[in-house]
């Protein structure tokens, strides 16, 4: 791990800074550990609206003042909030970096959370939901993921279901801010146009100073081994069916994961490239059974899913694409699979990583999101673990991971030609 | 602005540019920061061509370009690009065939070598027509069923009456099932040459070496019959406020998209007016109309306007998605804020703001290949001068408060608008 600082501040706040002299920029992100299976029943949706409360002020930098600072500098910023974790970033030109650390560090703990900002952002997120109901895609991976969780809480959406968008209070959000905004439960990664030690010392005059927190220990209930397939199906408007079909997958830590990726590189593409030569395509797309198939992991703390998504022809009956695909699952698992399509993955990997290199906002991006499931090395060790993957590795998760009686199978039935 | 910045923006001196002898223009510039490449470019065989009962062909051709050529298969190509985790892709608009491609930088050649085939000899393959007519036609039916692609087409179609720019480049239905093998071959043979095509190349290369890579794969290209593409007509400006809603019953989110003919890229109004929407819907979190339908009313998750400015009239709209029964209460709000900004313009401080943001995005805007490759094209696309980003600084502050609102007078008209809607 060349050129990362890693420090602990005196608080417990984790900071890592990459120095990167290719452009003048300097990106900054702040990572809290608190996403949506923090969430309890009632509560859906909290972790997401309380970032979009960050962005409602301070009493130092009010609501509409901070979105200009940054503007007028010339930066961008934005959030977001995951299952896992919520994140906060700017990626400014590189002298007026210190506004971004002075903001972050005063939302941390000072966001005022006005009833009134709170009203009117409550209707902001309840259209938010309302914008995704009414993509068919949301509102059938919503169901499957709804059918594949019942105890953990991964159950749930991260945008919250409606009853909850509606019934959460303001002293609802606030609590969950003063319990998960502490300096021991984040972590800043620094990546761009700076010098280490000043700016190392910029970051403790910031956050040292802010009292470390007790925060609440994250919910832990693991979800139960499924017995049997579930079917389900999910109407709505429209006239093209979709398809959903998702598999129990390991936590991003779990030393499976890595042969899951040559696999899922072999079944569905390399992430960030195009798919159109994956063992998929070729079987359900280009036989004409599938208009598009796709299928994608996610880096989780617990074990999540693995989903393919079908897009059917309206010439074809959904269940011979899907009786394609499990002929391709089938095959992954009865015989090994051929050391050149593992190398193949390994250069595309390869591939996508040196064009994330260009972008200090994705170096940034990587030592914090790493650090939220795992740590750095996870990233840095990547194409490693990726290259030592062996094809007796890749029949085997094969066997184990894509079992028909563990899945969740939904279908989206369009209700007709519309007008 | 500091030296560092200024030297990281393209300018005559790093940017190498050559016009092989037929007609190619190629325009290279060096970044040995990652170890990859990019390309990206245009030629003029868009939709601005086709003929009304055939929308959707110059679509359709590029589509099929990569589908397969006289020397290899649909899959051999995708095969030889994913193998090495190159890409290459071409999309069509009212003008051109664009397209973009990236690779490690030792995958160069291959990534040429494709884009050239794929642009010279495609073989448009029978069951590779009928597959993508399919795809299309699925394409097609998604569309029907997206309340935001529904309310830009409706907007599109009456800002646009009787004019190329007012019809959808994928076409319709009925139009994409009349699409012919030949009428596929016939386009690509008149209107695919070297002529006006124009490419980029950006990356860990020499830029001498990145142009005689393409002289070696598309120097020896020539159609002595490329046909030039037809002028695009006059546009009739609007005589009044055109009200139109396209129902797709089932959903919980309507768009809406309120607009006016904007200037084009050429324009001299082209800063001020893009200065002036910063201010309308763009800066910080969007702008006035972000500030008044998202976040005082707590109407919508996205509200903005948005300046589009290309070779012909562009637009200049307001979109947002809000519930159903909150379409008029949006509407007003937008309406109250155009006449506001029409009847006053912008004050000194948003203007100055807005001038800040302009200058100060820059590095971002061309940190990456790609980001460099669009501005490099843009330059060439209306000849904005190869030292333009060295010049850009002071184009900025030139813009006064009086040029904004004389821009804002001169092409919104809040009784002359279209207002396109699409929701249950």
């Amino acid at each position: 791990m060349k050129n990362v600082t890693q420090v602990q501040l005196k608080n417990g706040m984790k900071v890592m800074l990459k120095e990167i002299h290719t452009a003048p920029i300097i990106s900054s992100w702040i990572w809290y550990r608190v996403g949506s299976r923090d969430e309890s029943t009632g509560r859906t949706g909290i972790s997401h609206w309380t970032e979009h409360m960050l962005f409602k002020g301070t009493k130092k930098f009010p609501g509409g003042i901070l979105d200009k600072a940054i503007s007028r500098d010339g930066g961008r910023w934005n959030a977001s909030t995951s299952r896992d974790s919520t994140r906060y970033y700017e990626t400014m030109p590189a002298a007026k970096i210190d506004l971004a650390l002075r903001l972050e560090a005063d939302r941390m703990t000072r966001s005022l959370f006005d009833p009134k900002e709170v009203a009117s952002e409550r209707t902001v997120v309840i259209s938010e939901r309302e914008g995704s109901e009414n993509e068919p895609m949301f509102l059938l991976g919503e169901a499957v993921q709804n059918a594949s969780f019942r105890v953990h809480p991964y159950h749930h959406e991260i945008i919250g279901d409606m009853a909850d968008l509606r019934s959460i209070t303001r002293d609802d959000l606030f609590d969950h801010y003063r319990a998960y905004y502490v300096p021991n439960n984040a972590v800043l990664s620094v990546a761009g146009d700076f010098d280490t030690r000043s700016m190392l010392n910029r970051i403790k005059e910031l956050f040292e100073p802010i009292p470390k927190g007790n925060f609440p220990p994250r919910l832990a209930r693991p979800e139960p081994e499924r017995k049997g397939e579930l079917q389900l199906t999910v109407e709505g408007p429209g006239e093209t069916a979709f398809m959903q079909i998702a598999y129990p997958f390991p936590n991003a830590t779990h030393p499976d994961y890595f042969p899951l990726q040559v696999l899922e590189s072999l079944l569905n593409g390399a992430s960030g490239l195009s798919y159109k030569t994956c063992r998929l395509y070729r079987a359900l797309v280009d036989t004409s059974l599938a208009v598009d198939v796709s299928g994608w992991s996610e880096s989780t703390i617990d074990p999540f899913l693995y989903r393919f998504t079908i897009v059917h022809r309206p010439d074809v009956k959904p269940e011979k694409a899907l009786a394609a695909l499990d002929d391709e699952i089938k095959k992954m698992q009865d015989e090994p699979a051929p050391e050149a399509e593992i190398h193949r993955a390994v250069k595309q990997a390869r591939a996508v990583f040196a064009y994330g290199s260009e972008n200090i906002t994705h170096q940034a991006f990587w030592m914090g999101y790493t650090s939220m499931f795992s740590d750095y090395s996870w990233y840095t060790t990547y194409l490693d673990k990726l290259a030592k993957v062996t094809p007796d590795d890749v029949q085997r998760v094969a066997q184990t991971y894509f079992q028909q009686n563990k899945r969740v199978v939904g279908a989206y039935v369009p209700a007709g030609k519309a007008n | 602005m500091a030296a560092k910045t200024k030297s990281s923006f393209p300018s005559p001196e790093d940017v190498y540019q050559v016009t092989l002898p037929n007609g190619i223009t190629v325009l290279a510039r060096s970044n040995f920061n990652s170890p990859s490449v990019n390309i990206g470019g245009y030629l003029p065989a868009g939709s601005i061509s086709e003929t009304d009962d055939k929308l959707g062909l110059a679509d359709f051709v590029t589509s099929m370009l990569m589908r397969g050529t006289q020397k290899r298969t649909f899959d051999d190509i995708y095969n030889e690009l994913e193998s090495v985790g190159a890409s290459l892709g071409f999309d069509s608009g009212v003008h051109n065939v664009n397209f973009g491609g990236r690779a490690l930088v030792e995958d160069l050649p291959l990534l040429l070598n494709l884009l050239s085939e794929s642009l010279r000899a495609p073989g448009f393959p029978k069951d590779e027509v009928e597959r993508l007519r399919t795809q299309l036609l699925t394409g097609l039916a998604l569309r029907a069923q997206d309340t935001s692609d529904m309310a830009d087409l409706l907007f599109e179609q009456f800002l646009y009456a009787n004019h190329p720019y007012g019809k959808p480049t994928d076409g319709f239905v009925e139009t994409v099932q009349a699409i012919t093998r030949d009428d596929l071959e016939s386009f690509h043979r008149l209107h695919f040459g070297p002529r006006g095509l124009v490419i980029a190349i950006v990356g860990a290369i020499q830029p001498k070496k990145a142009v005689e890579a393409v002289e070696k794969v598309m120097g020896g290209w020539s159609v002595p019959g490329q046909k030039e593409p037809p002028a695009l007509p006059p546009l009739k400006p609007l005589k009044k406020l055109i009200t139109k809603h396209h129902a797709i019953p089932g959903k919980s989110q309507s768009d809406l998209v309120v607009g006016t003919i904007g200037p084009n890229r050429k324009s001299p109004d082209h800063m001020a007016a893009s200065l002036g929407n910063s201010v309308l819907g763009q800066f910080g979190m969007m702008g006035r109309i972000g500030d008044a339908v998202r976040e005082k009313a707590g109407l919508a998750y996205y509200a903005y306007s948005s300046l589009h400015s290309g070779i012909g009239p562009g637009s200049w709209e307001v979109a947002a998605g809000v519930n159903p029964k909150n379409l008029k209460k949006a509407l007003d709000l937008i309406e109250k804020e155009l006449k506001r900004f029409v009847r006053n313009g912008v004050t000194r401080e948003e203007l100055a703001d807005s001038q800040a943001n302009f200058i100060g995005r820059l590095p971002l805007t061309l940190e990456s290949n790609g980001g460099m490759i669009s501005a490099i094209l843009n330059i060439h696309r209306y000849d904005l001068g190869m030292d333009y980003y060295q010049r850009y600084e002071s184009l900025v502050r030139k813009v006064t408060r009086t040029d904004v609102v004389d821009v804002a007078g001169k092409y919104i008209d809040p009784d002359r608008l279209v207002i396109a809607t699409a929701g249950p």
